[in-house]
């Protein structure tokens, strides 16, 4: 029997390190060669380790949301296959100092593993106070004492939930139930809601780590200043619904493509707007293609995939790109060059748009553009209020690198560009 | 005529209405109880305290001729004899004592006792025939706790000769030859003290084990026990008659046989008193041959209520006193009802058999600790029988203690506690039991249960 290390890959081009986020194996389990031992998460994907011998699991290194150095030893497999053998670590199991990177810029790793810790109070479950009532006929568990308290207090025990032993009533279990109690007995309080106790602990690890880290970054770094401008968008959606109309096979078009094509327009007069600021080296690149990221929303979070070369596409390439990127985002399967090199970033709620949001840059980037919602507002055009599709736009911009002034000139072009989608296609 | 009013209105004065009685005038309620013989029923005239002190003074004579020849306690004794005459009037004198204790009690909570004969007119208005002639009472809430009587036979209508557990606890005389027929607790516990008092003992039972409610692991010390004492048995037998010289004339599969008999003794159960004053014109819901009541132990009837045996079983004079103490609590405006978790049982056989809640059953699993293991049984010279604990194997919640032993009924208390706390395994095991005591034993047997016991 050989005892060998199973060493964390190379999960990514370039990096030096990745975040555990999820255990498959624990110290004793046997496993089979490619059984999969632990997941790891890059800047862009999450990769599952396979196991590369049949043998039994004698270490685990780091604990879930820990930092592991590409090459170090992620676990030690007792085995029959041959190689240079390793000694288990004498620590415990449960200090695996050795492999976790310390990272020069972070602060302590407590305080960057958890973003927000709130106490969690194990005694008091917050499922507990509206508790399930027993089914027809199903004895109740609670001492004499207890039911007569119960009966003078107008407490029908069926409904009171059980945390003693084999699930007796107790004290707390009725105080509980008589401060909160659920709908069924709503004449213990006026309002017969639930009152609702207890904390739950998440822990921030994986991509909403990653999503913290980098917001908090950003807003932290960058001086943002924020431009919303309205915009009226009635000739733009009578455009679009005439394309959508006669798209045949070709894809939907939303609002994102068209608003895209605008975007390239407007930074090829405005260079500034499509570049990457590295403040610690002191340079700012001006990018010729432009690759706008496009936020959306994923089970896991925040993710920005990227429309590459906008500039280069018509509006229905771009809408299937869009609508390709977007899937493979949500699905989890998008890849490094669908993740990473936006230089340029629209964040759309849609529908849910509101009026105007602050959007935080995505660094890199200088300039990010936030679509509100379109509504239908009465306007004034010289002797009479019209209906007109409205939407705003709220655009940040890295105050460091762009003026204000010239963050509302670009507003300006953007407005123009979207009220007379025309010009999106005129040459530049 | 004379006429009264009053709050409440009890008729009977056994352990259910004499107890409903205390508390009401507890709570303050104008309360009159009828009983048309003495206070305290069935249970303190003739039954449960009566049967008990001749339970006692049978063991006392069966023990006192145990020490006649050799015997490991070196105790020697020349002929002991009992004057049965004598224990007759000791019993009738703790009777007699716990009489006016009840009255004093009722008079104590201001609660009026009126000894006749009640006769239902209507829900609201009873008629008392009183030494001093009749009455009329009108009340708010009537309560019915006219208790039992014992059933007759149709083939041994009960005569001088044939007679109930009522006047088998008044004999002066041992009968030479006793026939039991109903192999039940008050058949065994008076057969059991006439065979030590000397009676030749003949239980017949129809079914095939005497105590046909308990599972045969609880009996069978009580069996072993009978056989020692020389009380016959007979099993699946059923009882054809009397013969003209007075014999108990039994078939069973063997055919016909006849046991000769000074008297024969029916225990074949008792049936609820709701007959012949007035309750059937009442029109009540029936639950069988038992009134029916619901969780305040009202009838059908609006403020009519029942309680003890006339409910139903268990027939015991405990079950009907918590009933009592309901009634009274809810007239009274508490917010009282039955929500007990079980009805202990006591058989005074010999050794005694106590039971609460659950027995064993398919979904349930047992523990069964022996008095053989137990150091004070041996000092008492009674090894057989054993403790057991009925539990759920999942939560461990004990649901049933049982025990069979010498004075196992002391143990009532603690299982029916046990019970009512919701008890586990681990509250039983984890709480400290005297030693040398039986109770020890419960505490190995739920020691047991969790599998570790200590003395086993």
């Amino acid at each position: 029997m050989n005892i060998l290390a199973i060493k964390l890959p190379d999960v990514g081009e370039g990096i030096t390190q990745a975040e555990l986020v999820e255990w498959n194996v624990k110290v004793g389990d046997f496993v089979r060669e490619d059984d999969i031992i632990a997941a790891v998460m890059t800047d862009k994907a999450t990769v599952e380790i396979p196991c590369l011998y049949d043998g039994t699991i004698v270490q685990t290194n780091g604990d879930i949301g820990d930092s592991l150095a590409i090459g170090s030893d992620l676990v030690l497999i007792e085995t029959e296959a041959e190689g240079a053998s390793v000694e288990p670590d004498e620590v415990e199991q449960s200090t695996p100092e050795p492999a976790v990177v310390e990272e020069v810029k972070k602060p302590a790793p407590a305080a960057e593993k958890v973003v927000s810790v709130v106490e969690k109070q194990a005694s008091t479950p917050s499922t507990s106070a509206p508790a399930m009532p027993r089914a027809e006929g199903a004895p109740v568990l609670a001492s004499p004492a207890l039911r007569a308290r119960a009966r003078n207090s107008g407490i029908d025990l069926r409904l009171v939930h059980g945390t003693g032993p084999a699930g007796r009533i107790t004290d707390a279990d009725l105080d509980q139930y008589a401060q909160s109690p659920s709908q069924q007995n709503g004449s213990a309080n006026g309002s017969g809601k639930a009152k609702r106790e207890g904390t739950e602990e998440i822990k921030v690890i994986g991509m909403r780590r990653k999503i913290a880290e980098r917001m908090s970054k950003a807003n932290a770094n960058v001086p943002h200043i924020t431009v919303v401008e309205e915009v009226d968008v009635t000739a733009l959606e009578d455009l679009r619904a005439k394309l959508n109309s006669e798209r045949g096979d070709k894809p939907k078009l939303t609002i994102l493509p068209i608003l895209s094509a605008a975007l390239s327009r407007a930074v090829y007069d405005h260079p500034e707007m499509n570049a990457h600021y590295y403040d610690e080296k002191g340079v700012v690149i001006r990018h010729a293609p432009v690759h706008i990221g496009i936020a959306t929303m994923t089970d896991a979070g925040l993710m920005v995939p990227v429309l590459r070369h906008a500039e280069a596409k018509c509006l229905f390439e771009a809408a299937q790109d869009i609508q390709d990127i977007a899937d493979a985002a949500r699905k989890g399967s998008a890849n490094r060059e669908q993740l990473s090199g936006s230089t340029i970033t629209i964040s759309s709620l849609g529908p849910l748009g509101a009026i105007v949001t602050t959007p935080i840059i995505n660094l890199p980037e200088v300039a990010i553009v936030g679509v509100n919602k379109i509504a239908i507002r009465p306007v004034w055009e010289g002797d009479q209020f019209v209906p007109r599709k409205m939407m705003n736009i709220s655009a940040s911009f890295d105050h460091r690198i762009i003026d204000g002034w010239d963050a509302a000139v670009f507003v300006q072009k953007i407005k123009s560009l979207l009220e007379t989608p025309a010009l999106i296609f005129v040459e530049a | 005529m004379k006429r009264e009013q009053c709050k409440v209105l009890i008729i009977g004065a056994g352990p259910g209405g004499y107890v409903c009685g205390i508390r009401a005038g507890q709570l303050g309620l104008d309360t009159i109880v009828v009983e048309g013989e003495k206070p305290g029923g069935t249970c303190l005239n003739v039954g449960c305290i009566p049967s008990k002190a001749l339970i006692h003074a049978a063991d006392e004579f069966h023990k006192a001729k145990t020490f006649r020849g050799d015997n490991k306690l070196g105790i020697s004794l020349l002929n002991p004899e009992i004057d049965f005459v004598k224990t007759q009037k000791w019993k009738d004198g703790i009777a007699t004592k716990l009489n006016t204790g009840v009255t004093g009690l009722l008079k104590k909570a201001k609660t009026r006792l009126i000894q006749g004969n009640a006769s239902i007119i209507d829900g609201k208005t009873v008629k008392v025939v009183t030494s001093e002639g009749e009455q009329i009472i009108e009340c708010e809430h009537l309560v019915l706790a006219t208790g039992s009587s014992p059933m007759e036979l149709p083939s041994l209508p009960f005569s001088d000769h044939v007679i109930s557990s009522t006047e088998a606890l008044s004999l002066t005389d041992v009968p030479k030859d006793l026939a039991i027929v109903g192999g039940g607790y008050i058949g065994l516990e008076i057969g059991t003290a006439m065979a030590k008092l000397g009676a030749n003992v003949t239980i017949v039972e129809m079914d095939q084990q005497i105590l046909p409610q308990y599972d045969a692991d609880l009996v069978k010390p009580v069996t072993d026990r009978l056989k020692k004492l020389g009380v016959t048995l007979h099993l699946g037998a059923k009882a054809e008659g009397v013969t003209t010289d007075g014999a108990l004339k039994i078939s069973t599969s063997e055919g016909m046989q006849e046991i000769a008999a000074d008297k024969i003794l029916v225990t074949i159960g008792r049936a609820p008193n709701i007959k012949g004053f007035g309750v059937e014109d009442l029109d009540l819901k029936m639950d069988g041959r038992h009134i029916a009541i619901n969780d305040v132990c009202a009838t059908s009837m609006r403020n009519v209520f029942a309680i003890g045996d006339i409910t139903g079983d268990p027939m015991l004079a405990h079950r009907a006193m918590a009933q009592g103490v309901i009634v009274a609590e809810h007239i009274a405006g508490k917010p009282s009802v039955w929500d007990k978790r079980a009805v202990p049982a006591v058989c005074f056989t010999d050794p005694e058999i106590v039971t609460v809640g659950q027995l064993p059953s398919a979904e349930t699993k047992t523990a069964m600790f022996p008095f053989a293991a137990n150091g004070r049984a041996m000092t008492m010279e009674r090894e057989d029988g054993f403790v057991r604990v009925v539990y759920d194997a999942d939560s461990e919640l004990v649901l049933g203690l049982q025990a069979v032993g010498n004075g196992v009924s002391e143990l009532a208390g603690e299982f029916a506690l046990g019970i009512e706390m919701c008890a586990t395994l681990t509250d039983i095991a984890d709480t400290i039991h005297a030693h040398p005591t039986l109770g020890e034993t419960v505490q190995e047997t739920a020691h047991l249960a969790l599998g570790h016991a200590l003395h086993i």
